[in-house]
């Protein structure tokens, strides 16, 4: 059984400083998304659950991902695709799920294609539907259990009003939530042992794509804007012991009139 | 003329955008239609025109029953083929989150999705969402002819509604059994909160380890006249809370007169949820937490002593 699991690297964002409402993304490393690594992990764990599983990552990004794959193979994937052309750089959501559906197409078979729920930077979620849109799978999103048995995927998914399991018969979408599993640490020795793992390079000519239609030649939307709000807070750390501590704070929080009766 | 379509599988969400909808119309010189589908589709349609739908597509076409994504994403995109339609307006629910995405490929569309604000910019919409975890709000557009947004609940009030009438249009629908079934469903437990209301806000996070301790929080809790909110792990791992206390990114996003954060690093996926509340105050024991970046009044302790001090305080006064 082929499995497929889609991942990007983003800015990670704890390390994002805002200077004059715009946001400085000078020298934040890249890392994966949360969720890519519940992705991961979930196959991962699929592999060595059921026999014969290949576990394939395919990676649109920067050439930074030449480092970073090392991560999700030592993690557990077999091999690695990586879509670092610079043709696919400032692709869109749609832009995104047209080359990776071309990039699934040419591994050549694929059972199950894991995604998170959404990129842990813009969680929209585009990229999952657009994605089983045109490879046609049938998909189901939010998962938060997830079996795989006898060609068919049983999964656990997380709505507002109720826990709904589904059913469908491989191949087959699926996008995890946080909760799924806890991702794991890669080993030291796994990380040396995923050097050696198979990756392959493809840019739009592999994939038989024009230029024009990739990246940022294919977007259908324009961010017109993107800055921070304003922020403006105090900043007071009480000190003293805890009794001081308290009778400051409910003195502060009489004053600032919060603290209604 | 041009036509803004509106569908959400929540009705009050639906309705919150066809109000919306009905005043972008006004301003771009278009139509609102919305799409009601699946069991009982037709019974809402009175409904729908008092809140200023110019016209209803109706399907309950038996591939309907249960929402499959893919199967809602073909009826929706053989409606906006059908007309005039250059803008589907879905309600960012769980499900309406999903649709966005499929039946813009259906239509070469781009898409936007959980849009928190919207408004009518040189003849199209543009859409606020969060960006960068929600360290950012960007403003899009949709630059293809046809155009998606989905739409966060409670972006829009409910307008007023009056008794009227419009065009029914009963689509004969081509849809397929859907390949995914549901087998069952576990309800939730309901729970009937409404933090975006909360005048006091105090949210749990997971430095508080142990169930036993909410009762401290409780009580803190009902001498502020409080409501208990919580980041995403107590509610989505460990079930203390319904989702419906999830303050953040995927949950609520509150704007009390004080919130106080309980052992919560302050990652800006929960922030997001509380930067717009007046006074804000931190418990962490840890100095370095972010937490104490989007704070007023901060106290570097434990909560379990902190906590328990606060309570007999606020007990004395
Ligand atoms: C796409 C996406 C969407 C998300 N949406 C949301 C969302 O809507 N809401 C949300 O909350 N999260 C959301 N998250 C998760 C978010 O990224 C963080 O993981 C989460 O907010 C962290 O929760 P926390 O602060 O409770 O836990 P932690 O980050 O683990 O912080 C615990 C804190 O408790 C402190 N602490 C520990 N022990 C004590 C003690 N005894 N006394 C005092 N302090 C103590 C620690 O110092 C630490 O700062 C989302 C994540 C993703 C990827």
């Amino acid at each position: 059984m082929d499995v497929i699991v889609c991942m990007k690297q983003i800015p990670d964002l704890q390390q994002i400083r805002i200077k004059d409402r715009e946001p400085i993304l000078d020298n934040v490393p890249l890392v994966w998304g949360d969720l890519d690594k519940n992705a991961i992990e979930e196959a991962s764990k699929i592999k060595e659950a059921v026999e014969d599983v290949k576990v394939t990552v395919v990676a649109l990004g920067s050439d930074k991902i030449e480092q970073g794959i090392l991560e999700p193979l030592a993690m557990g994937a077999d091999e690695a695709v990586l879509l670092t052309d610079p043709a696919f750089a400032g692709s869109d959501s749609m832009g995104t799920a047209k080359v990776l559906a071309k990039a699934i197409e040419k591994t050549g078979s694929y059972d199950l294609v894991i995604l998170g729920e959404g990129s842990t930077d813009n969680y929209s979620g585009v990229v999952a539907s657009a994605l089983a849109e045109l490879l046609n799978l049938p998909m189901i999103s939010y998962v938060r259990e997830l079996e795989v048995q006898d060609g068919k995927v049983k999964a656990v998914r997380n709505m507002e009003e109720s826990f709904e399991v589904m059913e469908a018969d491989l191949p087959a979408l699926v996008t995890v939530a946080q909760e799924i599993n806890e991702p794991r640490l890669p080993k030291f020795m796994a990380i040396r042992k995923a050097g050696a793992k198979p990756r392959h390079e493809w840019g739009p000519d592999d994939l038989g794509l024009a230029a024009d239609e990739v990246g940022q030649n294919a977007l259908s939307v324009e961010t017109l804007s993107n800055l921070a709000p304003e922020q403006d807070r105090k900043n007071i750390i009480l000190k003293g012991n805890l009794a001081e501590q308290i009778d400051a704070l409910v003195d502060a929080l009489t004053k600032e009139g919060v603290l209604g009766r | 003329m041009s036509e803004i379509l509106i569908y959400s599988d929540n009705d009050g969400t639906a309705l919150e955008l066809v109000s919306a909808g009905k005043e972008f119309a006004e301003e771009l010189g278009a139509t609102v239609s919305a799409a009601l589908l699946g069991d009982g589709a037709a019974g809402k349609a009175d409904d729908y025109f008092s809140y200023g739908a110019d016209k209803l597509y109706v399907s309950e076409h038996p591939a309907l029953g249960d929402f499959y994504v893919g199967t809602f994403a073909a009826a929706l995109q053989q409606i906006v083929e059908s007309g005039d339609v250059e803008f589907l307006l879905i309600g960012s629910t769980k499900r309406g989150k999903e649709l966005a995405g499929r039946v813009a490929q259906k239509l070469n569309a781009g898409a936007i999705t959980d849009a928190n604000a919207m408004r009518v910019r040189d003849g199209n919409l543009e859409a606020d969402r969060y960006s960068y975890g929600g360290n950012t709000m960007a403003s899009q557009v949709v630059t293809t002819p046809k155009k998606v947004i989905s739409v966060m609940p409670k972006t829009f009030e409910l307008g007023p509604s009056e008794a009227k009438q419009g065009e029914v249009v009963n689509v004969d629908l081509d849809l397929e059994d859907p390949p995914v079934k549901v087998v069952e469903r576990r309800d939730k437990a309901g729970d009937e909160v409404n933090l975006e209301e909360a005048e006091v806000l105090i949210c749990v996070g997971r430095g508080v380890q142990s169930q036993e301790d909410l009762a401290m929080i409780e009580e803190l809790a009902g001498l502020l006249g409080a409501e208990i909110g919580c980041t995403k792990t107590p509610a989505s791992d460990w079930e203390w809370f319904s989702e419906e206390r999830m303050v953040g990114l995927s949950g609520k996003k509150c704007k009390p007169s004080l919130y106080i954060s309980v052992g919560i690093s302050g990652q800006i996926q929960h922030t997001v949820g509380i930067v717009d509340s007046k006074i804000i105050v931190t418990i962490n024991k840890d100095e370095n937490a972010p937490m104490f970046n989007f704070t007023d009044y901060g106290i570097v302790g434990d909560y379990a002593d902190v906590v328990p001090e606060l309570n007999q305080k606020l007990k004395s006064l």
